[in-house]
Formats: structure tokens, sequence, C-alpha cells
């Protein structure tokens, strides 16, 4: 009853804050989104999770109640929580208060509807990473494009409604790709399977039930399916070429957003890709390993590139995910210990990290209202604490040791580079590594250009040390950053029990 | 309890939606100059709950449903009460209390609103008695009862110059596609000898050589179902009268018409004209419907997507989701095994849109009481000054469009999947095409309310008062989409069971 509990509640504060006054909209939602981060540290206390929910592992607060009945399949309300979901979970929770707190300083209107929102989100995003049934799953998944919608087309800088029409497009369209392709695979499945449930369908899979549909052949329709669903969660990742929505909604949104949008948004792709695709369908995932890590290093490579081409403190920060994100695919397509646990680990570690960076980013930027590299320097004069914080999570985002950065790429490198499964996987992991010195080498240009030196301001604002409520979720990120680079079986270890069976699966077969 | 009842009981759902027509006219009688209409939106609500609490009880206490004794049949086989009929009149009876009680702020300043409410429960009296039909006479004057009335109400602005001219085209082309119903009629009853459902089947299985006959009256059929649910190729009424027309109004004969034509045509094709007869005859208007499907939706939708005013984009709309409808005919097959999956999920769609179509026109109706203006332009900005409102309507768009997680998506998901399992996954793609670009237009309505500034800075300035009816209405639509998507099953329950009855 925890995982509904959680989610209730939270659509119920989102109802709450939406008609509360803008005056202390703010503050009620800070306290209000407290009480779902306690819920999970709870849940995280409680947990007895054992193995993969997907692949017979023991499911923690397992819930299911049978809602509807389509073409034969039931469909249920089906929540659970494994090793891989848990750190999700807590991770949005953490974020969501902290990325409140946040907006305190940049949201100046309509401020009810603006936490209740983003309230509103949070609920939506627990259902992605709790629900176990395909249905439940894809109605909370779809239901955080629209908060997210009015967010960046209300609240964003001067072109947000193209910004915030190009994401709905973007990632809508991908969901109807993605939808059509898991539909075609219970197509396929037949009278195998009678319900929605996820265990159930990938236990069906990997029992070979897949059979002949509308005359195509199972191995195609897998395929199929496989590609279909990798194009709709790439989308949402976002690897290069489908990566173009991203700059522009990270740049118009509010800080605040954009703390959500990199830290939890892009997570539900990876999440999404390493359930389905990769739980699901590992025989395909593992012939297509080189093509997949071929993208994957590609989006390192050239995300890193992008981002060293911007002037644009923000949209350097959004390019650097793209670059980030590419190192979790890589992990996942190898298929080994370290790799798909790193990658799910590198995805609470980059939450947090792009999730700081936005956010130090956004401070700077209430100060001085721009966030271009040349219209400033000399910053660290100025607000020592902020600048302090921002140098600090970037030297996280390089990977330096002892930060949560490090274990994930760590992790992830230790796992590519011996993989099996992945032909060529040296020469993959030694091209995607080459994108940590691009990394170090933008975000050193970049700090040093705004920050040290002589100060200097192009815009006329005075600019004194940043509120408390800005700094303080700064200070809060980069405590949990050193945590769990210091002592990353916090979460690691619940994450390999989890992600085992799924490296196990595939490398039966190899 | 109702087993102690007498057998016409059953009809009580429409005699108590008659009975409301005429206590209003007893009102306006009583108090004929009487400006306030809250009395008269009293009764008319109390009479449309009234119908709907009696048919809910009937349907949860099984009235009609094969395990109480089947459908009750009265008047020598002319009417014939079922689950089905129930599951319409549901949808007849919501729906006219939506619009009742958003007609009496609408109205506020009319100066003869009593005809209006008694018009409205009249045509729903209609409905509900086209809903029972086992008859092909029983139907056509069923179906004039329901238009004679409509006729009135799209041109209840006398000095409104669109409302008399919406009125005018729509009574045209009304009084042609009757005229070409009842000589279908007349041609069946030629063909068959006979105009109970039962009779008309069993002609249709022995027709031999009048098969021409018969064909060329099922074709007129079509035509009459087509222009009463706003189908290809009957359909160019639909824009101009909705319109034309008061807001609530359109709201009404865009939700609760089409659904009393769906259900004729649901009842009268399977039952009177049974797949296998049919096919065996050479008169395959499984075809048909699967044609006429497939243009109307697809018409629909990118008529809807070129349109500059939010009324008549809604009329387009409504002119898509009939085609969506129209899947549950056109997805049949002779023994078809989904048969009554697909046909309940239509019924389905139909009571889901009841709900979304019917908020969307008394939003627009808000819109028009407070006259900001028509286009979507003027629509900017509308959620700083009424956010409530604007978020209802936003739900309305996204289930329309059919996104999750509101109601729409799974009726159309449900209509798709089942047309799919039917072997008809040719009509289940151009539904998923046409449903993906609906999204455009309907998010166009979205962006102009909440991300687009008001068309000129006075523009909002016009609302100044807080309808509370009206938003009462709106808003408890909106509730109503919201938890059909949690509710679905017992709905989708119930539709397909009463759509297993008639195969």
């Amino acid at each position: 009853m925890i995982l509904e509990a959680l989610i209730g509640f939270t659509f119920l504060a989102a109802l709450v804050v939406l008609v509360a006054p803008d005056a202390w909209a703010g503050r009620l939602a800070a306290a209000v989104s407290l009480v779902p981060f306690a819920g999970a540290l709870y849940a995280w206390s409680q947990f007895d999770g054992a193995g993969n929910a997907l692949t017979g592992g023991t499911i923690a607060f397992e819930s299911r109640v049978e809602w509807i009945e389509v073409g034969g399949r039931t469909v249920s309300w089906f929540v659970g929580l494994d090793g891989i979901s848990l750190p999700l979970v807590v991770l949005t929770t953490f974020l969501v208060p902290l990325a409140i707190l946040s907006a305190w300083t940049p949201i100046d209107e309509r401020q009810s509807q603006f936490y209740g929102l983003m309230l509103f989100m949070e609920a939506n995003l627990l259902g992605v990473f709790t629900a176990l049934d395909f249905f439940v799953w894809f109605i909370f998944w779809e239901a955080v494009l629209v908060p997210m919608y009015f967010l960046i087309g209300i609240w964003g800088g001067p072109r947000r409604k193209y910004a915030a029409i190009k994401f709905f497009v973007y990632t809508n369209a991908a969901s109807l790709v993605m939808f059509i392709g898991f539909t075609a695979l219970t197509f396929a499945l037949g009278d195998s399977v009678r319900s929605f449930g996820l265990p159930e369908i990938t236990a069906a899979i990997a029992a070979g039930e897949l059979s002949t549909w509308f005359g195509i052949a199972p191995g195609t329709i897998a395929m199929g399916a496989f590609l279909a669903m990798f194009a709709g969660f790439a989308v949402k990742v976002p690897v290069v070429p489908v990566h173009t929505w991203l700059p522009d909604a990270h740049v118009e949104a509010p800080t605040p957003v954009s703390v959500l949008l990199a830290g939890v948004l892009l997570k539900m792709g990876t999440y999404a890709l390493l359930r389905y695709n990769f739980t699901m369908l590992p025989d395909q995932a593992a012939a297509l390993a080189v093509p997949i890590a071929t993208i994957a290093v590609i989006s390192v490579i050239y995300g890193a590139m992008l981002a060293l081409a911007q002037k644009d403190l923000k949209r350097i920060v959004a390019y650097s995910s793209v670059s980030s994100m590419g190192y979790v695919i890589l992990g996942l397509v190898v298929f080994t210990e370290y790799g798909v646990g790193g990658a799910t680990f590198q995805m609470v570690a980059h939450g947090l990290i792009s999730g700081l960076m936005f956010m130090a980013v956004g401070v700077v930027y209430n100060a001085t209202h721009t966030r271009m590299v040349g219209d400033m320097a000399g910053m660290a004069d100025r607000m020592p604490i902020t600048v302090g914080i921002l140098v600090a999570g970037a030297f996280g985002y390089m990977g330096l040791p002892l930060m949560a950065g490090f274990a994930g790429e760590f992790f992830i490198f230790v796992g590519s580079f011996g993989a099996p499964s992945l032909p060529y996987a040296p020469v993959f992991t030694a091209l995607a590594m080459f994108g940590i010195v691009i990394v170090a080498g933008y975000l050193l240009s970049a700090m040093q250009k705004t920050l040290f030196g002589p100060f200097r301001l192009e815009t006329d604002y005075e600019i004194s040390s940043a509120p408390f409520h800005d700094v303080a979720p700064l200070a809060v990120l980069l405590v949990a950053i050193i945590v769990l680079g210091v002592a990353p079986d916090l979460v690691f270890e619940m994450i390999r029990d989890a992600t085992m069976p799924v490296v196990e699966g595939v490398s039966a077969n190899v | 309890m109702y087993e102690t009842l007498p057998a016409w009981a059953s009809l009580s759902p429409a005699l108590l939606l008659g009975l409301a027509g005429l206590a209003l006219l007893l009102v306006d009688t009583i108090r004929p100059n009487e400006r306030s209409n809250t009395m008269l939106a009293v009764v008319g609500t109390v009479g449309a709950l009234a119908s709907l609490t009696v048919t809910v009880w009937f349907v949860v206490a099984g009235v009609g449903h094969a395990d109480t004794g089947g459908a009750v049949t009265l008047f020598a086989d002319a009417v014939k009460v079922d689950t089905m009929s129930l599951f319409f009149t549901a949808i007849f009876a919501s729906v006219t209390a939506l619009v009742v009680v958003a007609a009496h702020d609408y109205f506020d300043d009319h100066t003869h609103p009593a005809a209006f409410y008694s018009l409205t429960l009249f045509a729903a009296t209609g409905m509900s008695l086209l809903a029972v039909a086992n008859s092909l006479a029983v139907v056509f004057v069923a179906l004039e009862m329901v238009s004679l009335p409509s006729y009135a109400l799209v041109a209840f602005l006398k000095s409104n110059r669109g409302s008399v001219e919406a009125g005018l085209k729509y009574f045209l082309v009304g009084a042609l596609s009757s005229a070409v119903f009842l000589f279908g009629i007349s041609l069946v009853y030629a063909a068959t000898g006979s105009l109970v459902f039962s009779g008309v089947a069993a002609g249709i299985g022995s027709v031999g050589d009048l098969a021409g006959i018969a064909g060329v009256g099922i074709v007129m059929i079509i035509g009459g179902v087509a222009f009463k649910t706003a189908s290809v190729p009957f359909h160019f009424w639909a824009p101009e009268a909705y319109e034309g027309a008061p807001a609530p109004v359109s709201a009404f004969l865009s939700s609760a018409s089409k659904a009393a034509g769906f259900v004729v045509a649901f009842r009268v094709f399977t039952e009177a004209f049974p797949i296998g007869a049919s096919v065996a005859a050479n008169i395959d208007w499984v075809l048909a419907f699967g044609v006429l499907a497939a243009v109307t939706m697809t018409l629909g939708n990118f008529a809807a997507a070129v349109q500059e005013e939010v009324k008549r984009m809604l009329a387009y709309s409504s002119i898509g989701h009939a085609g969506y409808a129209l899947i549950g005919l056109a997805a049949l097959s002779a023994g078809g095994s989904g048969n009554h999956a697909v046909m309940g999920a239509a019924m389905a769609h139909l009571l889901v849109y009841g709900f979304m179509n019917t908020g969307a026109f008394l939003f627009v109706a808000m819109v028009e009481r407070w006259g900001v203006g028509r286009t979507f332009a003027d629509y900017g900005g509308l959620a700083r000054r009424a956010p409530l409102a604007s978020t209802a309507m936003a739900v309305f768009m996204f289930s329309l469009a059919g996104l999750p997680p509101f109601a729409g998506f799974f009726s159309k998901y449900f209509l798709f999947l089942g047309a799919i399992d039917n072997g008809f996954i040719w009509l289940a793609v151009i539904g998923a095409v046409n449903s993906v670009l609906s999204l455009y237009y309907y998010s166009r309505v979205v962006r102009a309310m909440f991300l687009d500034d008001p068309a000129t800075p006075g523009a909002l300035e016009a609302i100044d008062t807080r309808p509370t009816a009206l938003y009462a209405a709106v808003v408890f639509a909106a509730v109503a989409t919201v938890l059909l998507l949690p509710g679905f099953g017992p709905v989708i329950e119930t539709a397909e069971a009463a759509a297993a009855a008639l195969f």
C-alpha cells in the first residue's frame, strides 16, 4: 500500500497546491513535497525485494488489483519495486523538493499553478517507475508530458511555445511508435499471456511463446518490436540523432523544470530501455549490440562536441546530458555485471549531477540575467559559495574520483571493456572514454571564462550573494553526490542484485 | 424489486423524460411571464436525472438482460427494452442533464426560455424511443420525434441570422433525408413483407428475386442513418447547424442526437439485416459502412484541421468521431468472434464522447456567453482569467485526441483493438492515423488558452461573470471524462454484453 499512498498523496498535494493562493504556494509545495521523500526513504528502509521484478525476482511492496479486460487480457493496477526502480523513486522524490526550492526566486507569476503542475508531474513520474503493468505504465508515461508541456510553455523563456510544442510532438510521436511496437508483441504472444503484466510478458517471450501473426514470423516481430521500442525510447533519452528537442526544451524551460527534465525525465527513457528492450528482448539487443554501441559512442562524442561549441551555459549543460546518456546506453548494451549495473547507477548519479549543474547555472542567471559565456567574468568574487558548488559539480561531471559521476562512469568502463557479447568492446570503450576529455575541456574553459579573472558583467545588475533557499539545495545535492561517490554500494548493491538476472539471461546464450 | 413492476414500466426512462417535458409546459402555463428560468432548469434537470437514475438502476438490476429473462418486448414486438437500449438511454439522459443545467446561464436573458427546455426534453424522449424501437415504423416515428424539436432548437435564437439560417439548412437536409429514409423503409417492406426487425430478418433470408429492391432500400436507410449521425455523405449540414445553433444546442445535437443515430444503426443492421443473410443476398452493407467510416473520419479530421473558429472545428471533429463510431458496424463479419467486442467498444466510445464532446461545446457556450470571440486567436490567454474552466477544456481536448490519461484513450484503444481482432486492420490503421493527426487541431485550443497572449490587451475584460451553472456542467463533464478512465471496466463490460445480445 505504501506505493499507492505515495502516488495518491502526491496527486492530492498537487490538487491542494493548485488552488492555494499564489503568495504561499511555494512554501506549501516545498513542505508537502517532503512527505513523498520521507515515504520513499521509508520504502527504502523496508525494501525486501530481490532480483529483477521482470524476471521472477521478489517484488517489494507488490500490489495487484484487476482493472479491466482488453481483448482477452487483463489490465491490472500492478505496482512494485525492485533494485532498479527504488533508486529512481528515491531520486525523484529527492529532486522535486530541491527543484521547488530553487523555483522560489525565478517563478514570480501564477505560482500555485506552477507548483501544482510540478507535484502533478512528480506523481506521474513515481507511477512510471513503479508500474509493472504495461497499460498503467503507459498512462503514467504519457501523463508526464502534459504538465511538462505547460511548465515549459507558460513559464519558459522567449521561445517557450516553440520549445514546448517541439517537446510535445517529438515525445508523443515517439510514444506512438513504441506503443505500436509493444502492441505487436502482445498480438504475437497470442493466448499464451492473459495479462499485460510485464513479468508475465517477459516470461512468455523468454519461453519462446511468440508465434506468427498476420503472416509475420516471430523473429521478425520481435526484431520489429525491439526497433520500434528502441526508437521510441531513444527520443526520450535522447540519443543522437533524435536529440534536437532537448537543447530547445532545456534552454527555454525555467531552471526548476530543467532540473527535473535532466534529472528524472531523461531517466524515463533509459529506464524503459532497460525494462523493455534489454530485459524483455535480450536476444535482439545482443544481436544489435554493435549498432547500438555505435549510436551510444556517437552520442557521447557528438554530444560533447556540440557542448564544446556552445556559448550559453545552459546549452552546455544540456548537450553534455546527451553525452552522459550515451554512457548509459553503452553500459546497457554490453550486458555485463558492471555495464548494466553501472548504467543504472549512472542514471542516479547523472540525475544528481545534472540537477546540480542546472540549478547552479540558474542561481547565477537569477543574479546576472544572462547565461552567455562572454557576458560575464569573475563571478567567483561576488558569489563565492554558489561558484564553489558549481565548480565542484563540474568536477563531478568530469568524473572526479570520490564523486558519484566517477563511480558511474568507472563501472560502465569496467563493464564494457571486457564485454563478451559486444565485438570490439575495447575499441568502443576507448572511444567513449575520449568523451571525458572533451567534457573536461569545455567545462574548464567555460568556468575559467565566466567564474574567474577580474569581475565584468555586460548586464547592469547588482550582484550580491544568492539567498539561502537558492544555495541550500545546491549544497544538499553536492553532499548527496559526494556520499554516493564515496559509498556507491549504498545503492549499487541493490542495483547489481536487480540487474544480474538481465546479464545472466544474455551471457547464457553467448 | 423491479420484478413486481408491470412490463410497461421498463419504458419508464423514456416516460420520465416525456413527463418532464410536459411538466415544463405546465410550469410555463402557470407562470407565462416569469423571467427567471431557474424553475424550468430545475424541473428539466430533475426529469433528466430521474430518467438517468432509473436507467442505471435497470442496468444494474439486469432488466432486459439474458440472465433475467431476456429483452422485454411490448406492443406486439414494436418496442424492445434490452441492455443496449438502456445503455444508450443513459447517454441521452446524461447529456440532456448537462445541457439543461448549462442552459440556465446561457439563456438567462432570453424572454421565453420555456420552449428550449421542453423541446430538449421531448427530443430526448424521442431518442430514448429510438433506443427501444424494434420495428421500422417505430424507428421512423421516433426519428421524426427527435428531428422536429431539433430543427426548432437550432433556430431558437430567432433574431440571430446565423441561428435561423442554420435551422433552415438543417431542416431542408433533414426533410430530404427523412423522405429518403422513409422510402427505404417502404422498399424493405415491399421486399420482406414485415416492419418488425425479426420479420425483416426472416424476409431477407428468403428474399430471392427481390434482393435488388431490398438492397436499394437498405442503401436508403444507410442514408438516413448517415444524416442522423452526421457521417458522409449526409454530413454537410453539421458544420453549419452546429456553428449557427446556440452552443448548448450544438452540444445536445452533436452528442445525444448522434448517439441516437448510432443506436438505430446498430440495432437495425444487426437485427433486421443480419450480416450472413444480407451477404448471401448480395447486400454487403458491412463494406458500405467500412468505406463510409474511412471517408468520414478522414474528411472530418482534415476539415477540422483547417478551421479558424473553435466551434466549427468541434463540428468537424464531431464528424470525425462519427467515423470512429462507424467502425462498430464496419468491422463486423458474419460469425466473427469479436463482433460484440468491436460494437461494444463503439458504444463505450459514444458514452465517453457524450461527456467530453458535450463538455467542449458547453465551454464554447461559456465563451459565447462572455462574448470573447469565436476564433482560436480569441481564445488566447483564457486560462489567465478562467483557469478552472480552461483546465476542463484542456481535459476535453486531450481526451478527444485520445491521449492518456483520459477516458478517450481507452475508448479509442478498445475500438481499434476490436477492429484488429476482428480482422479489419486497415480500419484500425486509418483510425489510428486520424487520431494522431487530430492532436494537431485539438492542441491548438490548449495552446491558445494556456500559452498565447490575449488577442487584444483588453480582450479578457469581457469575462466579468462566473456563470455558476455553466461552470458546474463543464467541470462535471471534465470530472466524468477523467473518472471514466479508472471506471472504464463496468462501462465496456456492459456495452459488450449489450452488443453480444444482438448477434
